[in-house]
């Protein structure tokens, strides 16, 4: 698997979300993803934007552009320095809220991707990788 | 701050979004329109999302709570113009938008309000 591409984006602020589903967009419409699965991205990225500005405070995404074969995939990963996610299954079952959303956060970004991992320590942060393939 | 503009067409409020809406700006939506149903004595709202070319779960949350404020405000609220796209991404991220009439265009909207007015228990 080959990373052909790669780029940044910092998530500091509310307009900075719209700017990364912006990107997301853009990017994947250049790698030739449809439609439909240029907005199950733009929906997964907002909700891991989100993650990371309301309980990282703030972090970053890294786009990368793969090339594995014929395959083509757009890989985001979001990491900020936030407190961390004490228990990430529990983090990721639908309904689980703490509160600003409806519990669909993280669990519903999983669904709408083929790879999706998190790690998340107390007190050192989240990394949440993932890629979906055309 | 930017607001989204909330239109008054008859006993109805008409809003239509066509930005891509960052939180606070969904946020204020909510507020606002809850102030001018009860402001305007409104019956209905109209919500066209036909530009807005995703919907996570926080303004899916922001669409369910306005249509549940409205109802207690006595007012019917239908959104209409959701993007085959945009409804496939809900249903799999999991919103179903419980409790939200939708229709398929504005026209439809405006007749499926009108036919609630016509019908409702008052």
């Amino acid at each position: 698997m080959v990373v052909v591409r790669r780029a940044a984006l910092e998530i500091r602020r509310e307009e900075d979300m719209v700017r990364v589903r912006r990107s997301v967009r853009q990017w994947a419409d250049e790698l030739g993803f449809g439609l439909v699965d240029q907005t199950k991205l733009v929906t997964a990225a907002s909700e891991l934007s989100r993650n990371a500005l309301v309980h990282g405070g703030g972090g970053t995404v890294v786009f990368e552009a793969l090339e594995d074969g014929p395959r083509r995939g757009l890989r985001l990963t979001f990491t900020d320095e936030g407190p961390g996610i004490p228990d990430v299954e529990l983090a990721l079952s639908d309904g689980y809220t703490t509160g600003s959303g409806l519990g669909f956060g993280l669990g519903g970004a999983k669904r709408l991707v083929n790879e999706f991992s998190i790690e998340s320590r107390r007190g050192a942060g989240t990394r949440v990788v993932m890629t979906r393939w055309k | 701050m930017d607001r989204i503009p909330i239109l008054k067409m008859g006993a109805f409020l008409l809003v239509t979004i066509q930005v891509d809406m960052h939180d606070r700006l969904a946020m204020a939506l909510q507020d606002d329109l809850s102030n001018k149903i009860v402001e305007t004595g409104a019956r209905g709202v109209l919500i066209d999302i036909s530009s807005l070319e995703m919907v996570d779960s926080f303004i899916g949350r922001m669409i369910a709570n306005i249509a549940s404020v409205a109802r207690v405000l006595d007012a019917e609220t239908v959104v209409v113009g959701m993007r085959p796209a945009v409804a496939i991404t809900l249903v799999e991220l999991g919103l179903s938008l419980h409790g939200v009439r939708t229709a398929l265009d504005v026209e439809r909207g405006m007749e499926l309000l009108e036919t609630a007015l016509a019908d409702g228990p008052r």
